[in-house]
């Protein structure tokens, strides 16, 4: 079967309408991973024993179970308990839940590589504990977490495939539709591996760029 | 009531066949890794752009795709596969990618002396690896190897998308069958869960049978 260009002309809209979709749950999907990871790393220090353990089985339930189950768990379960999700919503919540427990240990590192002194100083200096976190260790432990973060957004970006699987029009399925309705396969796929392979590289030297910038963590 | 013993019957035969791509896509992963890994460290400039070109191919796509890829678009391409064959050779390569990182990385860690002890005892090249350098630089890897196996197992989740009778599959199989989606979903996010706390207890038990008698040896 050969390559046929204007077949790929016909199809390029299509794709694009796909791949708005993909990187606006790429995008909704990193906030939410931002957020949740945040959550979980503080209920994780919390001194609530009961909580903290709670939550950190729960996190390696959720990194231990693949994306594609939590996926169809979200989208097929919720409404049997009366809670109806357009597709893309829930997507994004499989996404953001999913890599927020990733995120979870970098926030978790990038806390604990904040050196005790820095603690003991805000101490001494009388500062509250909304003050010492706010002015002392965020802004130290910000910068140094920025690559590994940027990391797992990448990762996600290539995760975004399987919410096609829960019937999102993003890249990957209107790929599947249009290969679907002319019976050719070739260019479509070829097409959206293309894509991820270029955005992909991209962000590799962005990431790189990043880790001068900030500097690298341990993984 | 539904008859639940049937589909519970079902559930499992997922489960071997998950279990089953597990193993043979951690087989071929492990192959890939040390060529792909070693070919990074290769004195011959072909070698390191060969290796370069597959982990940077497979890490900058996403599994989904290449499985798509794998399975419609290599059959055009004169290249029949079973989606069994399909899902191993996705999953393996995609994932051999990664851990070829982890071999080079590892490699890389192994300190000066070791290569300088090597020449010193006249050690040929590829001697000093196999009897120097990988037997220290593998127990550095089986950590992250460890890793990447669970990553494999939840990609496994992937191919009920290309119609393999996996623990997914079956589970919407179940759904189909029975119109409940809680009870199959839980079922088998629970055995994920299961299968990933396996491997890494495996993994650990390994690290610590081949780490006897090297304590204070190992920094």
């Amino acid at each position: 079967m050969d390559w046929d260009w204007d077949f790929v002309r016909q199809i390029l809209p299509t794709l694009i309408q796909g791949v708005k979709i993909t990187i606006l749950a790429t995008l909704l999907g990193s906030v939410l991973a931002a957020i949740v990871g945040l959550g979980i790393a503080l209920a994780r220090r919390s001194p609530n024993k009961a909580l903290s353990r709670t939550v950190g089985w729960v996190a390696e339930f959720i990194r231990g179970t693949p994306l594609l189950v939590q996926l169809y768990f979200i989208f097929y379960v919720l409404p049997d308990i009366g809670i109806l999700l357009p597709p893309l919503v829930a997507g994004v919540i499989g996404l953001g839940l999913h890599y927020g427990t990733y995120t979870a240990e970098v926030y978790r590192a990038g806390i604990d590589n904040v050196p005790r002194g820095q603690w003991e100083a805000a101490k001494a200096c009388n500062l509250s504990t909304r003050q010492t976190w706010s002015h002392i260790i965020i802004p130290q432990a910000i910068p140094p977490m920025i690559p590994a973060l940027a990391n797992y957004f990448i990762a996600m970006f290539k995760e975004t495939p399987l919410l096609s699987a829960i019937t999102v029009l993003e890249l990957m399925n209107q790929a599947k539709s249009v290969a679907n309705t002319y019976y050719r396969y070739l260019e479509p796929i070829t097409l959206v591996g293309a894509f991820f392979l270029a955005i992909s590289l991209i962000s590799v030297v962005l990431l790189r760029w990043l880790e001068r910038r900030y500097g690298k963590i341990e993984r | 009531m539904t008859q639940w013993s049937g589909y519970f019957g079902l559930i499992l035969q997922g489960a071997l066949v998950t279990i089953e791509l597990t193993l043979m896509g951690s087989v071929l992963a492990l192959i890939m890794a040390f060529l792909a890994g070693l070919g990074r460290l290769s004195r011959f400039f072909a070698l390191r752009a060969l290796a370069t070109a597959y982990i940077e191919f497979f890490r900058g796509t996403s599994i989904f795709v290449q499985l798509f890829f794998a399975y419609f678009v290599l059959p055009l391409l004169g290249l029949e596969l079973t989606p069994l064959q399909a899902g191993v050779l996705a999953l393996g390569l995609n994932v051999g990618a990664y851990a070829a990182e982890v071999v080079r990385g590892a490699v890389q860690s192994i300190g000066r002396e070791q290569h300088e002890a090597c020449i010193a005892l006249n050690l040929g090249r590829w001697q000093g690896m196999r009897h120097v350098i990988l037997p220290q630089a593998f127990l550095v890897m089986l950590p992250t190897f460890g890793n990447n196996a669970i990553e494999l197992l939840k990609a496994t989740s992937v191919v009920s998308l290309i119609s393999l009778a996996d623990l997914t599959f079956q589970a919407q199989v179940v759904r189909a069958q029975t119109g409940n989606t809680m009870v199959p979903f839980t079922t088998i996010l629970v055995i994920y869960f299961i299968l990933a706390l396996l491997i890494s207890w495996a993994v650990r038990s390994l690290e610590r049978h081949m780490a006897r008698g090297l304590d204070g040896v190992r920094v």
